[in-house]
């Protein structure tokens, strides 16, 4: 009985094999390699050694693993957490209160930019935000004159490309969210004298918390593995000034050939992605017992 | 909450101020959501007017001769089509291992009852979140220790397993949708369960299979970063890192070449995002990925 049960679950095993090979291997070996002094070519590439917390004593003496985690967390809480985040669900409501044809269209325009590929939504940022680019054009319209954003400002440019390549995906989570409200609830407000705003923080904000919560999780995860974006618009630079850890990663391990460090710092954005993964899969569990 | 009419009896005034004060509300609504549109397609538009100007920079100009030479100089078998070819090879056969591998999976998830299930179920969500671009470094030296750099199809593998898991669970919702009752009037007339799955569940699910397919193709068709670390000959790289080292080479003197280029890779996956919209609802992607 036993035997014919777990026969039945014979067909999962292909992803099994799948996730194993090249989703947990890789972790694993990251966390191995970041102890080692593995590197791209040479010695130390035959025959990695052994270096214990070397690689991770390091991240901390050196300025370039401090600045990368900071600038990451900029990246993500302006990018993602206020950015997409607060604009995708402007977006929503304003579609809720606008004529259909607008909002079609708008939203046509948002998610434009999401289903882009990436290297060529990258492209377009940097040619929006070079210095002869259409920013500084429409600020010439109104009489300014724009910096070079893409040297002068480079976190200001990568911060506001990812907020336009990724508020299509809040957009449409709160869309769908604002359209499980129910009408009589706002509507029984509306009578009680609410004003607009005391009806968002109280009633709708609160009815579509859940969502908030998946979507933060999800966009954040999103932000913290951005790496094409960043490479076309700035390639992390000038200097480190917009090197985010993956960027910070890649360097090392691919310009520098030095894969140990690399894995490290990998190894250290895997686990921020642990533990924000363990917290989305938590709130699932409990939206739905 | 617009549409809402007011149940309490109120005065013929205050009724007209809240239709008025509601149609300038829509008013304002309308503005803004066109400002927040223009804003975003304002990157998109240096694209559309670069592309068809042959003298083109990173300034948007309505072109003084627009023209399709730049689209002519890149429609060539080295710049263009082996490229396209090679993203399609890499995002059809990602999205084929896909759907194969999460049918079977989703099915005895979705139909039997066991232990099993939800662990597996929450460690696939779990895999979903895992940044992919944090274990390109480590995939590289897995890569480089079994000798599978530059292969297409392990590449294609390792595309198909980060897109795994999102597909396995897009897949499952898609099939507990079937009813059972189908399948075991298959049962009784004596079909196995693989032939109830291949000739009963797997057509009343075509739909959504379909979308599976098209989420994970959009998905690989647009990746660079995986290709860019894992494939290094020209010859079998796809689009997405082609047209960056066109950009290395040329971009500096060719805008107009590098838009026309970037217009035609996008175009793919313009149209089936388009598709499957149309057919499911804009929040295709979500409705599977999300709700239970």
């Amino acid at each position: 009985m036993t035997i014919r049960r777990s026969l039945r679950l014979l067909p999962v095993v292909p992803s099994i094999l799948l996730l194993l090979l090249f989703l947990l291997a890789p972790v694993v070996w990251s966390f191995y390699a970041s102890f080692t002094d593995a590197s791209l070519s040479g010695k130390a590439a035959r025959d990695p050694q052994w270096v214990g917390a070397d690689n991770y004593v390091r991240m901390f003496s050196d300025d370039s693993f401090p600045l990368a985690a900071w600038l990451t967390v900029v990246f993500v809480a302006a990018s993602a957490v206020l950015g997409q985040n607060v604009l995708g669900l402007l977006i929503a409501l304003l579609m809720t209160r606008s004529r259909r044809a607008v909002s079609s269209l708008v939203g046509t325009a948002v998610v434009a930019a999401w289903v882009l590929p990436e290297i060529v939504a990258a492209f377009a940022a940097y040619a929006y935000f070079n210095r002869d680019g259409t920013l500084n054009q429409l600020l010439g319209v109104v009489g300014g004159q724009g910096p070079d954003w893409l040297y002068s400002f480079p976190m200001v440019a990568i911060v506001l490309a990812n907020t336009w390549r990724g508020t299509a995906f809040s957009m449409l989570v709160y869309r769908a969210a604002l359209a499980d409200v129910p009408r009589d609830i706002s509507e029984a407000a509306l009578v009680d004298g609410a004003k607009g705003w005391q009806r968002l923080t109280y009633i709708t904000l609160p009815l579509i918390r859940s969502s908030i919560a998946t979507n933060l999780m999800l966009i954040t995860l999103q932000t913290l593995a951005v790496f094409t974006l960043i490479w076309v618009m700035t390639a992390g630079g000038p200097a480190n000034a917009s090197t985010t850890l993956p960027v910070l990663a890649y360097q090392e391990a691919f310009k520098f050939g030095d894969i140990g460090y690399g894995t490290a710092v990998a190894s250290v954005l895997i686990l921020l992605g642990m533990v924000f993964g363990a917290v989305y899969v938590r709130l699932l569990r409990e939206q739905r017992p | 909450m617009t549409g809402s009419r007011l149940r309490a009896p109120a005065g013929a005034d205050s009724t007209t101020t809240t239709r008025s004060a509601r149609s300038r509300a829509r008013v304002g609504a309308d503005i803004a959501l066109v400002v927040i549109g223009l804003c975003f397609m304002a990157p998109l538009l240096w694209l559309l007017l670069a592309a068809v100007d042959p003298q083109a920079g990173y300034q948007t100009t309505v072109p003084s001769t627009p023209s399709t030479d730049n689209f002519r100089a890149v429609l060539t078998p080295e710049l263009l089509f082996r490229p396209l070819a090679n993203s399609f090879l890499l995002s059809a056969g990602t999205a084929v291992v896909n759907v194969l591998v999460a049918v079977l999976a989703a099915y005895p998830l979705s139909r039997y009852q066991s232990r099993f299930n939800k662990p597996f179920m929450y460690t696939v969500l779990f895999g979903t979140s895992l940044p992919v671009t944090a274990i390109m470094v480590p995939v590289y030296g897995l890569f480089v220790q079994l000798q599978l750099l530059d292969s297409m199809a392990a590449t294609i593998f390792f595309m198909a397993t980060t897109t795994l898991p999102m597909a396995i669970w897009m897949t499952k919702n898609f099939m507990d949708s079937v009813p059972l009752e189908l399948e075991e009037a298959a049962w009784m007339d004596g079909a196995s369960n693989m032939a109830a799955l291949r000739t009963v569940v797997l057509p009343l699910m075509r739909q959504g299979l379909g979308v599976v397919f098209i989420f994970v193709f959009i998905q690989a068709w647009g990746n660079f970063f995986v290709p860019f670390i894992l494939l290094l000959s020209p010859s079998k790289q796809p689009a997405a890192v082609s047209i960056f080292s066109f950009f290395g080479q040329h971009g500096a003197i060719a805008y107009g070449q590098l838009a026309a280029f970037s217009i035609l890779y996008s175009v793919p996956v313009l149209v089936l995002y388009a598709v499957v919209s149309r057919g499911m609802g804009n929040s295709f992607a979500l409705s599977g990925a999300m709700k239970g």
